[in-house]
């Protein structure tokens, strides 16, 4: 019980960098690898930051603004560099590795003993009583272990659907639209007069901006920055990305974009329960989470061709009966 | 309105795979003023169209705009002037986006895109007026994506995100020829009578004699990067499929190859 609790909170987090992976994967057509990099690019800003003094809202906001700035750099690698969208992603994604020691000096930062927004906010929020709200509620229904703060994840929600609404509006736009029709056909938006060059290159960075924005929430959430904590996270975000699609409807951005946020949940709560198989530890999460996305990917369109085969052998036993049915009366 | 001057382009030069693409080439359109350009295949028509559009840029010359110098303006720039149709019918509308969205973003194309809402109440009110015209019943699917209507819809919607914001010229680029033959009349006449209505200046590429017969006010024959044939007003209201092969042959002295053309 009290392992979901963490799986949501800690989803809730993810699903900033998975709705960056969905403007690049999904809106842009842009398979964007640099989230490996800028996701630890958002984490050591912020903790280096912090480490220094400057308030963790504004720490976080700077790794946003890192992240913004790197996904930039692979835009422009993409676009003006012409260089191949998964290699222009790669190498920046190399790069940063880097630049990410560089930034803290060292492959690990703590922020025990730091502020963070998370526990700034839970100084003002002990006073609310709402944690013993909720966990009157939880105990009510025999809950034994209780969450220590609802503080992280209300907190968390309020960003994440704010952000969501943004996101929602920004590509409802005049550039939204314009964005979205790269992905979909660039050869068209580029004769109705728009700068695919510089919309791919904005693009972009907006993604890894919310990738990093996550990194550097994350890093404040679990109190350490680590060089390598972004392995795999690409993978991490395709994969909410695939099973909020999967799970969800679509059909609209607003319930695109919140599929993609329950995705992220959801893949928490996976990965909470998979390890709670005995035989399987931390590092089989990689094996896991490619798997994930295998059977998200591989599902939905095996589930579509047996539907289809169903309908078809139905159609024709129907179409069988009325032909032996006009054969009869004739 | 548009004027090309001296316009010459060779292709993978100092290779044996040299090609002439463009010898020369003097244009002159007047406002309001629909050509339509026919010649075989490799004769330098889409050249042409590229050139106009900014997609290629000329070895030498000039292309005027409205009295602007464009020649070095990059295509998404100069198409705030220029309003294009394709061949394919699925390259002029973004599939996975609304019909709404598509006119919307169509819209934007005369002006800087801003961050404000590009689909609003008073622009749907719009939008609506303008389907209507198309007898399509498009206006009542908005809402519908792109993807799900038929290749005649979507080359009829094109061709209205193109016109409908009134661009100083209008390319075709044998935009009927991806279509089966009733479709491409319904496009037909949706082209002549919005460039009739809103008097564009208009360049259309065809492989089909007889529409470039019926529609226009003046006919250009291209062969091998050259205007081989220019003739304009009555003289081209009499102008026959057999004047203009007999035309072809004589300027050129051999038979029109063009397996299209000849089918046509």
């Amino acid at each position: 019980m009290i392992s979901m609790f963490g799986a949501v909170e800690s989803g809730v987090i993810y699903a900033l960098m998975a709705l960056g992976v969905y403007l690049t994967f999904r809106v842009l057509d842009f398979p964007d690898l640099t989230v490996d990099g800028s996701f630890v690019t958002g984490a050591s800003v912020a903790a280096i930051s912090i480490m220094n003094g400057i308030p963790p809202i504004i720490a976080t906001l700077f790794a946003a603004i890192a992240g913004f700035i790197a996904g930039c750099v692979t835009g422009l690698l993409h676009t003006k560099g012409k260089i191949n969208a998964l290699l222009s992603g790669i190498l920046m994604m190399t790069a940063l590795y880097s630049i990410n020691l560089r930034i803290m000096g060292q492959p690990t930062s703590s922020l025990l003993n730091e502020p963070t927004v998370f526990t700034q906010l839970e100084s003002v929020w002990a006073k609310t009583g709402i944690d013993s709200f909720f966990n009157g509620i939880l105990s009510f229904f025999g809950a034994e272990q209780l969450p220590a703060t609802w503080s992280i994840v209300c907190l968390m929600i309020v960003v994440t659907l704010v952000i969501k609404l943004v996101t929602d509006y920004y590509l409802k736009t005049e550039v939204g639209l314009a964005l979205r029709a790269i992905g979909d056909n660039k050869k068209m938006i580029r004769s109705l007069s728009a700068n695919t060059d510089t919309l791919t290159i904005v693009g972009v960075g907006l993604s890894n901006g919310l990738v990093a924005l996550s990194g550097g929430l994350i890093a404040q959430n679990g109190g350490f920055a680590d060089v390598n904590m972004g392995i795999g996270m690409i993978v991490i975000g395709l994969a909410s990305v695939i099973i909020g699609e999967a799970l969800f409807s679509t059909k609209t951005i607003g319930r695109a974009t919140l599929a993609v946020i329950g995705g992220a949940i959801i893949y928490r709560i996976i990965v909470t329960l998979a390890l709670e198989v005995e035989f399987l530890d931390t590092g089989d999460m990689k094996l896991i989470t490619a798997l994930i996305v295998i059977v998200a990917l591989v599902t939905p369109k095996m589930l579509q061709v047996r539907k289809e085969k169903r309908r078809r052998i139905l159609k024709r036993q129907q179409l069988d009966r009325q032909i032996r049915g006009n054969q009869n009366s004739a | 309105m548009l004027k090309l001057k001296n316009i010459s382009i060779t292709f993978n030069e100092g290779t044996p795979d040299e090609k002439k693409a463009l010898a020369d080439i003097n244009l002159d359109l007047e406002q309001g003023e629909f050509v339509t350009v026919i010649g075989s295949n490799g004769a330098g028509k889409s050249t042409l169209m590229n050139v106009v559009s900014g997609n290629l840029i000329p070895d030498l010359g000039d292309v005027i705009i409205d009295g602007k110098q464009v020649v070095h303006m990059p295509e998404y720039k100069r198409s705030r002037f220029i309003g294009r149709v394709f061949q394919d019918p699925m390259a002029g509308t973004a599939p996975s986006m609304t019909i709404e969205e598509n006119l919307a973003m169509a819209f934007s194309r005369t002006k800087k895109r801003r961050l404000r809402s590009g689909v609003t109440k008073k622009r749907k009110e719009m939008f609506k007026e303008h389907l209507s015209t198309l007898n399509l019943g498009l206006e009542d699917r908005l809402t519908a994506k792109v993807g799900f209507l038929s290749g005649g819809e979507r080359q009829a919607l094109s061709l209205l995100m193109t016109t409908f914001t009134e661009p100083n010229i209008l390319l075709l680029d044998e935009h009927t020829a991806a279509l089966d033959p009733s479709r491409a009349a319904l496009i037909t006449n949706l082209t002549d009578d919005v460039v009739r209505k809103s008097g564009l200046t208009t360049l259309m590429v065809t492989h089909n004699m007889q529409q470039a017969l019926d529609l226009g006010t003046r006919l250009i024959m291209m062969d091998k990067g050259q205007i081989i044939l220019d003739v304009s007003g009555e003289e081209k209201q009499k102008l026959t499929i057999e004047d203009l092969l007999h035309e072809f042959q004589r300027i050129r002295g051999k038979q029109f190859e063009s397996d299209r053309a000849v089918l046509n």
